[in-house]
C-alpha cells in the first residue's frame, strides 16, 4: 500500500436526511459548517471547492461550487462544479483530489446538497427526443425500478436468490440506521413487513427500492503537508487511498440505466471485466488493496438486490454467492465485513449529489470510530462505491 | 421514433451497422461508430433479427411520471430485455398488452410486433415496437 498520492480527510459534515423540500443549500450550509467545524479550518482558508451538482434544483444547481462559495461568502476560492449522476459526489471528490495533488492547493471543501420531488425520478422537463432518459421513460415506461427489476429477476432465475433474499438486506440496513442520526428512516423493519410492501416492478416491492431525500454533505480534504502541520503529525488521521471514476468497456453488455439496448458484442468481445467490476478494480489498483482487506463498506443499494451484485463486485465473494453472504450475516454489523453499516441508500433515501459524499463521511467516522451504536469494531480500511446514469462508476478508498 | 422499426409486416427493429467493423447498435445512429477500434462514420440502418429470447423482465405497477402517457386508468405492463443473438444486443421493450410477467421466463422466444403507445391530443395513434411471444416456429420470419 503506496502512500504518495494519499488525502487526508480532515472534516466531515452532513445535514441529516428527510423530506423539507427547502431551498438545497440550506442543507449544504449546515453540512458545509459541519464540516469546516470537525476539521477546525476557518471557511476563509479553503483555496478550492468541489460542488456536487443538482440538475432539479435551476442554475444554482447547476454551479454548485459558485453556488456554496457565495453562500458562504466570497474569498477569491479556486472552485469546480460536477455533474456525474449519482457518482457526481466522487467526481466532486476526484476534482478536489487533482488540485490537491498538483499542487495547486492544499485544503479544499468538497460539497454536495439536493432537494428532491416526490415519487419516482422523472426525467427534467421537456420534450427532448435525442435524449436517452427521455426515450426510455416515454416509450417504454423504462423507470429506474424496472432496471433494477430487471437485475433482481436475473438473480432470481439464474442464481436462485429468493424474494426472501432481498428482504433480508433492508431488514440488515433498517437495524444499523436504527442508531444514525443522519438516516432518514430510523425504523426497523421485518421480514414480515414485506409481504405488506406492494409490488413496484416485479419482483421488486416498494420496501426494496430506495427514495428520494434531501440531504446535504461536506468533506474538508487536504494534503499530507498541511495535515502535519495543522495536527502535528498524521498518527491517526483518515486518508483517502484511492478514487477511481470508471467508465464501461466496449462492448458495455449488461443493460444499464439509462440505455434501451446494451451494445453489440458481435464483432468486439466483452472485456474480462464487467462495468461494475471494473470500478471497484481500478481503485484496489490504486489503493494497491484487495477486497480480503475491506474492514466495511459503503455500497449504493438503490435496491436491495442491488446490493447483492456488490458483494460480488467487490469481490467479496465470487458471482451467483452475493445471498449466502447476507443469510449468513456476513455483512451485518458484527460480520467479517459490514456492508452499510449508515443503513444505506434504503435508510436514507438517495439525494443524488450529496450521497457518494455522505458516503465518505460515513466511512471517514467509523475509521475514527465514532459511529456509536452502529460501530464497526476495530475498522481500518473503508471501501465506498457506486454507479451513476450514462456510464458513471465510482469508487473511494480510505485507510487509517 | 421514426426509423427504429418498419411499420408494415414483417414487423423489424432497424438499428444501424458499421460498414467498416460491421458492429450492430441500437438505437441507429450516425456520425461514429460505437466501437473504439473502429473509425468508420459510415453506419448504415440494418433490419435486426424479429426474434430473441428474453434475457430478463419485470413487470410495473405504478404508472410512470411523463413523458410516459399512461392509460387511465392505469393498467401494469411487462418489460422484457431480449436479447438478439446475431447482432449480440440486449434491447429493451415492452411486452404486448396482456402478456405479464407470470407468462415469462428467461430464455423465452419472442418477436417484435407494434402496438399503440398512446393516442395524441389530435387523435392520432402512436406507435411502438413490442416483444411478443413468437409464433410456433414455421410462422413470420
Ligand atoms: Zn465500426
Amino acid at each position: 500500500m503506496s502512500d504518495d498520492r494519499d488525502l487526508v480527510v480532515l472534516g466531515t459534515g452532513m445535514h441529516p436526511w428527510g423530506k423539507w423540500g427547502r431551498n438545497f443549500v440550506e442543507y449544504g450550509l449546515v453540512a458545509a459548517r459541519e464540516a469546516l467545524a470537525d476539521a477546525d479550518v476557518a471557511w476563509r482558508d479553503i483555496e478550492f471547492v468541489a460542488g456536487a451538482d443538482t440538475i432539479r434544483n435551476g442554475y444554482p444547481g447547476f454551479v454548485s461550487g459558485s453556488t456554496f462559495s457565495q453562500a458562504l461568502g466570497w474569498t477569491g476560492a479556486q472552485i469546480s462544479s460536477s455533474y456525474a449522476a449519482c457518482a457526481s459526489g466522487a467526481q466532486a471528490l476526484q476534482s478536489a483530489r487533482a488540485q490537491l495533488l498538483a499542487g495547486f492547493a492544499d485544503v479544499a471543501m468538497v460539497i454536495g446538497a439536493d432537494t428532491t420531488p416526490k415519487g419516482f425520478f422523472a426525467p427534467v422537463g421537456g420534450e427532448r427526443k435525442e435524449d436517452p432518459d427521455w426515450q426510455r421513460f416515454h416509450l417504454l415506461g423504462a423507470t429506474n425500478p424496472s432496471f433494477f427489476a430487471l437485475n433482481a429477476r436475473r438473480r432470481i432465475d439464474v442464481f436462485g436468490d429468493t424474494p426472501e433474499d432481498f428482504a433480508m438486506v433492508k431488514v440488515k440496513n433498517s437495524k444499523a440506521a436504527v442508531h444514525n442520526p443522519y438516516a432518514r428512516f430510523r425504523k426497523e423493519f421485518t421480514l414480515e413487513d414485506f409481504a405488506s410492501s406492494p409490488i413496484v416492478s416485479d419482483p421488486l416491492r416498494l420496501l426494496d427500492v430506495c427514495a428520494t431525500s434531501d440531504g446535504a454533505a461536506a468533506l474538508i480534504v487536504c494534503t499530507p503537508e498541511y495535515a502535519k502541520r495543522k495536527l502535528g503529525t498524521l498518527e491517526g488521521t483518515v486518508r483517502i487511498k484511492a478514487v477511481a471514476n470508471t467508465t464501461p468497456t466496449y462492448p458495455q453488455v449488461r443493460l444499464e440505466l439509462p440505455d434501451i439496448a446494451t451494445d453489440s458484442r458481435a464483432v468486439v468481445a466483452p472485456p474480462a471485466l464487467g462495468f461494475k467490476d471494473s470500478i471497484a478494480h481500478n481503485a484496489y489498483e490504486q489503493a494497491g488493496l484487495g477486497p480480503d482487506d475491506i474492514s466495511c463498506a459503503e455500497v449504493y443499494d438503490l435496491s436491495t438486490a442491488l446490493e447483492l451484485d456488490w458483494y460480488e463486485n467487490l469481490g467479496l465473494c465470487a458471482e451467483g454467492e452475493g445471498a449466502k453472504l447476507v443469510r449468513d450475516g456476513v455483512t451485518a454489523l458484527g460480520g467479517r465485513v459490514p456492508v452499510n453499516a449508515s443503513g444505506g441508500l434504503s435508510s436514507f433515501g438517495e439525494a443524488i449529489p450529496a450521497q457518494a459524499i455522505a458516503q465518505v463521511c460515513e466511512l471517514t467516522r467509523q475509521l475514527q470510530g465514532r459511529c456509536e451504536g452502529h460501530q464497526v469494531e476495530g475498522a481500518s480500511v473503508g471501501l465506498a462505491i457506486n454507479q451513476g446514469l450514462f456510464g458513471h462508476g465510482s469508487c473511494t478508498i480510505l485507510a487509517t | 421514433m421514426d426509423g427504429w422499426f418498419t411499420t408494415e409486416e414483417p414487423y423489424t427493429l432497424i438499428g444501424a451497422r458499421c460498414s467498416a467493423c460491421g458492429t450492430y447498435v441500437f438505437p441507429p445512429r450516425s456520425g461514429a461508430c460505437p466501437n473504439p477500434g473502429c473509425d468508420g462514420t459510415d453506419l448504415e440502418p440494418a433490419e435486426l433479427s424479429r426474434r430473441g429470447r428474453i434475457w430478463s423482465y419485470t413487470e410495473n405497477h405504478y404508472a410512470p411520471p411523463a413523458p410516459y402517457v399512461a392509460a387511465d386508468p392505469f393498467e401494469p405492463y411487462a418489460l422484457a430485455a431480449v436479447e438478439l443473438e446475431a447482432e449480440g444486443l440486449v434491447i429493451l421493450g415492452q411486452v404486448a398488452k396482456g402478456v405479464m410477467a407470470a407468462d415469462l421466463e428467461i430464455g423465452m422466444e419472442v418477436e417484435v410486433d407494434l402496438q399503440v403507445l398512446f393516442t395524441d391530443d389530435d387523435g392520432v395513434e402512436k406507435w411502438v415496437w413490442t416483444w411478443a411471444p413468437a409464433a410456433p416456429s414455421g410462422g413470420a420470419r
